[in-house]
């Protein structure tokens, strides 16, 4: 498969370009449009540099955006991630060698949330995984994407194809009345369960529409070809329920849900148990093993790890956030890897590491701001609970 | 009363060797919602152009700069309560902290209110 994307181009000339952080630091390339760019500025928002391309940061404000999205129905935009599709035989089992999830056993229009693994077993990006007619659909962090793209084509074998769908946009619609909004548009797809997906259609164009996201709200993820996506987000914004939503909201919603931000709570040096992410280690993996750094993740599963992801409540009203040493007297014993000010919790929260000796929940550690020391103490997550439409679970 | 603005978008409000200090409109509009605000005690010692408070919005924490040396006399409590202050009234109620000039003779390298709505346009 040949890339002709510039910015690949000028990746395999220059090296590495990305950091590991969400942020696009090549300072020769400028940040590029996504197809809903425009739409996004007539709509008010402000736009800033995120993952290599110009992105809406807020609308109205985030407190307003995250609030709506918990009571109503928030339109996000998250075509800076890369949409995927592996394809040829023995795909699933290919990609079972650097993903720990059961892979061969997704059904069709089924999904699972799994973690692309380095060699040695640490997290190289986190993503979801669904079976779709066409192959294994992929969508991975857009920061990490093209070192993503590279590395799967590095360990794939040759006759595996990977099929980068840059010409479609994804977008996600998020809250407990997305189903409300989204099927008065694209009637059908309230038949669909957490983690299901299934192509649908919107006049004559077909959508890949999954039940899932990253708010810890019901809602859905819809893939478009990216020449269609702004009339189709035109189309979901004249539904009542529906306002576009920054990425500002969008990280203070997926904080309060627990989810883990790549390049921020997990990255390269962190493994899947440590990263609180040992439920997408599945039951078979973990009896057959056979996935990149297998022996250090299953001596973690056997043995315990060293340090745990945890979550924080913070005492008083200022913020703790990423980077902030945790204490235990004068010895640190953590890192606060995201924090921030919870809208609906209604006070400052954060997620980080600690050693495990201090990571049972209740335990009181102290966080140093500014040079004084915060009262933390580690909280169950999600700190707000998760809402998603789970078959089996009365509606 | 004169009042001056920074680059930094801090605005001081002069009255004889006093003065009241804040944040632009625009700059709190740059910021977003603010979530938490840390205002310098009485007595504080400030230095023209060092850390003299601190405002943190959802997504980050940015220092508020001394516009010029002095004393600190009083930092606003009401911030502590309600720092949302610093968005619905950042020219007014939502000031961060009153102190005397050391020199008034700083005032002077700081912009008029004209010369800062020409700075902010050509932002």
């Amino acid at each position: 498969m040949i890339f002709a994307d510039r910015r690949m181009l000028l990746r395999l000339l220059y090296g590495k370009m990305m950091s590991d952080d969400e942020e696009f630091e090549h300072p020769e390339l400028p940040a590029e449009e996504l197809p809903l760019g425009d739409w996004h500025r007539s709509k008010g928002a402000r736009m800033v540099e995120f993952a290599g391309y110009h992105m809406p940061i807020q609308y109205e404000g985030i407190m307003a955006e995250h609030a709506w999205t918990r009571e109503n129905a928030g339109l996000f935009d998250v075509s800076h991630m890369g949409q995927l599709i592996l394809s040829g035989d023995g795909a699933a089992e290919a990609l079972e060698k650097i993903v720990p999830g059961d892979i061969s056993a997704l059904k069709e229009g089924r999904m699972r949330y799994s973690l692309l693994l380095a060699e040695d077993g640490g997290i190289l990006d986190d993503l979801m995984i669904t079976a779709a007619p066409m192959g294994l659909y992929l969508v991975v962090n857009g920061a990490v994407k093209w070192d993503d793209i590279s590395y799967l084509r590095d360990q794939l074998p040759d006759d595996i194809t990977i099929n980068h769908m840059d010409d479609r946009a994804l977008i996600a619609l998020q809250g407990p009345k997305a189903v409300d909004a989204l099927k008065r548009v694209v009637p059908g797809v309230e038949a669909l369960y957490f983690m299901e997906a299934d192509t649908f259609l919107w006049g004559l164009e077909p959508l890949w529409i999954s039940r899932s996201g990253y708010t810890g709200e019901d809602g859905f993820e819809i893939s478009i070809l990216a020449e269609h996506v702004a009339a189709f987000a035109d189309a979901l914004c004249a539904q009542p329920e529906v306002k576009p939503i920054g990425l500002g909201a969008r990280d203070s919603l997926r904080l309060e849900a627990g989810l883990p931000l790549y390049g921020h709570d997990l990255n390269e040096s962190t493994d899947p148990v440590e990263g609180n992410a040992s439920f997408a280690i599945s039951k078979r993996r973990r009896a057959e093993g056979g996935f990149c750094g297998a022996e250090r993740i299953m001596k973690a599963l056997t043995d315990g790890p060293t340090r745990k992801l945890v979550g924080f409540a913070i005492e008083g009203k200022m913020p703790v956030r990423e980077g902030a040493p945790i204490f235990v007297g004068e010895t640190q014993v953590g890192v606060m890897t995201s924090g921030g000010f919870a809208p609906t919790v209604n006070a400052p929260i954060a997620m980080g590491y600690v050693a495990m000796e201090y990571a049972a929940h209740g335990t009181k550690l102290e966080a140093e701001v500014r040079g004084r020391r915060i009262p933390v103490t580690i909280s169950a997550m999600p700190f707000v609970p998760h809402q998603y439409h789970r078959r089996g679970k009365a509606i | 009363m004169t009042r001056y603005y920074t680059e930094d978008h801090e605005w001081i409000e002069v009255e004889g060797d006093t003065a009241i200090v804040g944040i632009t409109e625009y700059a709190q509009s740059q910021l977003g919602d603010i979530v938490f605000a840390e205002v310098p005690v009485a007595g504080s010692s400030l230095k023209k152009g060092g850390d003299a408070a601190v405002v943190e919005s959802v997504k980050a924490a940015s220092d508020v700069y001394a516009p010029v040396s002095g004393t600190v006399l009083e930092g606003n409590d009401s911030l502590g309560d309600d720092p949302s202050l610093v968005n619905s009234d950042p020219e007014g109620e939502g000031w961060f902290f009153k102190l005397t000039l050391t020199d008034s003779g700083e005032l002077d390298s700081l912009m008029d209110h004209a010369a800062y709505k020409a700075f902010v346009d050509g932002l």
